[in-house]
């Protein structure tokens, strides 16, 4: 072996372990960045159950007080409870809104999605995707804007509602506008993945369009659209602004669809900014917070349970 | 034969539902491709319709100030998500193994997707701002925003290394690369067109986003735009200002109507903005897929 080719083989060898080192190096930060979203995310949830609890434990609510009364009257001085922190009125609303999104957009959803994949697939993926894709777009305080400058002054002239057409109609009607794009798209994805074969065997077995759609392909497709469904709930749930510009802000329920209300978000929204860090409406909004972001875990435990019930049923 | 006469009659019914159906079908998809041309075209005229000059100025009356401020908080949030987010991608794609850590952050990133943008907005509230006793400002907008589109950006590049063809990967390794090497000169430069497209959507969320920034970037901006020292408040580059953006606007100018006489032409011109920076953000998004789809179909 000549001098050269020691000297050679001595920089291959630094080279390699100069790669090799490079190489630790960055697996090492990318571990570190795939560990910071779970240490981030973990965080978002103790804080919010560090905060979201101080209702119970130091000012001594019961659960079933914050959950059931609607008696909302917390004081905001910092340390000094005594106040009541029922949030019933804002649960209820909250549920009332998104339950009649859901009522109103589903069917319009599954149509939307079953037109574009198996009525007209060609204009389905060429015009219907991108204009579905523009929907989802559209920043959810614009969507609250036209509500307000558009449905709540509509309500009132038709419906003749008492606070000029702030209501429960109007929010309904905004959220299912908003959550439209999301269950379609989710939808949509999920009949087109429903074996060609299933359609070809109805069709052989001399079925109409409509027949095999609603025997056959919506059935298959069925676990896929529940999740689209949940996903939808799940973005009308946490929607603050867009709700807060029409609902009304009302604490008390809604007696009709026409009567205004308050939400989970809106008062969250509305209230935080004023009230004093650590006092008990402070607190009773965090465990508004915390109450969201359970729902919000709730729903992804839905979404998996149907994803692997819907494995099992084609393993 | 009263048998046949039976069958014929439910064939036409089935027949009948069926073009019925059909009918209906059409309907439902023309009535929301109309819904969104009436939306989209009535956002846009509305706030055509009530311009005055002065919306382009840098004052109270104009929406200048809080347009720089969201592009500006845009670019803040994506600095900091863009190379966070590629990173724990390529974990995920490249390194992590089947296993409890793994799963549960497939479930993190998938709860940090689904919260809602209030709770991102308190979250953001408490520790960006309560903790470090920090006035609003647009660093915490940013990093409440960069919460929002972290997940978005991680999976996306998770699943373009994934979908990558094999050979890649091989060919490289074959000659010699390390693992590292591999990801950094090879998978990465080939995934980038999906990753841009992943970071312009997340951009065109962040430019609409209003719950997460209501606590954390503020509802008030002051900028002097003279003024360039980099500590001052009132400097428009300073990111620990209070910086409010254009979709917060809406919403401010919604509540303190009765301060500004030209409100409802504001919040209709900021809609209008808005609503073409979404559009040509999404546009864009469009084109590149397109191209990816285009040189991909080439290779194979």
């Amino acid at each position: 072996m000549t001098a050269k080719d020691t000297a050679d083989k001595r920089a291959t060898e630094q080279f390699a372990r100069h790669m090799s080192r490079k190489g630790a190096f960055g697996r090492g930060l990318v571990t570190a960045c795939g560990l910071f979203i779970i240490l981030l995310t973990v965080s978002i949830g103790v804080f919010l159950i560090v905060k979201g609890t101080g209702t119970f434990t130091k000012y001594h609510h019961t659960i079933w007080e914050f959950l059931f009364s609607a008696d909302w009257a917390p004081t905001d001085t910092p340390n000094e409870g005594g106040g009541t922190v029922g949030a019933a009125i804002y649960i209820v609303g909250s549920l009332l809104t998104c339950g009649l999104a859901l009522l109103f957009v589903t069917p319009f959803s599954l149509a939307a999605a079953i037109f574009m994949t198996e009525i007209s697939p060609k204009a389905g993926t060429k015009i219907f995707q991108p204009a579905v894709e523009i929907f989802v777009g559209i920043p959810s305080v614009v969507y609250g804007w036209i509500g307000l400058t558009v449905l709540v002054p509509f309500i009132r002239d038709t419906f003749h509602a008492r606070m000029g057409g702030y209501s429960v109609l109007a929010a309904s009607i905004v959220l299912a506008v908003m959550i439209f794009p999301t269950i379609t798209t989710v939808a949509a994805d999920a009949i087109r993945s429903v074996p060609l074969d299933f359609r070809r065997a109805a069709y052989g077995l001399g079925s109409t369009r409509w027949q095999v759609i609603y025997r056959v392909v919506v059935p298959a497709a069925s676990p896929g659209i529940m999740t689209g469904v949940i996903l939808g709930l799940a973005r009308a749930f946490g929607e603050a602004l867009a709700v807060a510009m029409v609902i009304g802000k009302t604490r008390a329920f809604a007696s009709s669809l026409l009567s205004p209300t308050n939400n989970l978000t809106a008062a969250i929204a509305a209230d935080m900014g004023n009230s004093s860090n650590g006092g008990e409406q402070n607190l009773a909004l965090w465990t508004m917070a915390l109450l969201l972001f359970l729902i919000s875990m709730l729903f992804i435990f839905l979404i998996h349970l149907i994803s692997r019930k819907g494995k099992e049923k084609h393993a | 034969m009263r048998d046949t006469n039976s069958m014929r009659k439910r064939i036409a019914r089935a027949k009948r539902a069926d073009s019925a159906m059909t009918g209906v079908f059409y309907s439902v998809g023309g009535f929301f491709l109309l819904l969104l041309l009436v939306l989209a075209g009535y956002i846009i005229s509305k706030g055509l319709i009530d311009f005055y000059p002065e919306l382009l100025t840098f004052t109270r009356q104009g929406i200048g100030n809080q347009f720089f401020n969201t592009v500006y908080l845009v670019f803040l949030s994506l600095v900091i998500s863009v190379p966070l987010g590629v990173a724990a991608g390529i974990y995920m794609a490249e390194y992590a193994k089947q296993g409890k850590v793994t799963a549960f952050l497939q479930v993190c990133i998938e709860s940090l997707s689904s919260l809602p943008s209030i709770v991102v907005g308190l979250f953001g509230y408490l520790v960006f701002i309560l903790m470090t006793g920090a006035t609003w400002n647009l660093m915490a907008g940013a990093l409440a925003v960069s919460i929002l589109s972290l997940p978005l950006i991680t999976t996306t590049t998770k699943d373009a290394l994934i979908s990558l063809p094999k050979g890649y990967k091989e060919g490289s390794m074959a000659l010699g690369a390390t693992h590292w090497r591999t990801i950094t000169k090879v998978l990465l430069p080939a995934c980038l067109p999906r990753i841009i497209t992943g970071v312009i959507l997340a951009a065109g969320r962040g430019f609409g986003e209003a719950a997460a920034l209501l606590y954390t970037a503020g509802q008030s901006t002051n900028i002097n735009w003279s003024n360039w020292d980099i500590t001052s408040t009132t400097c428009p580059l300073n990111p620990f200002r209070p910086g409010e953006t254009l979709s917060l606007h809406i919403w401010v100018m919604r509540t303190e109507g009765s301060l500004n006489p030209n409100s409802t032409a504001i919040a209709n011109f900021s809609s209008a903005v808005l609503i073409v920076m979404v559009l040509s953000f999404s546009l864009l998004a469009r084109m590149l897929t397109k191209r990816i789809n285009k040189r991909m179909g080439g290779l194979q």
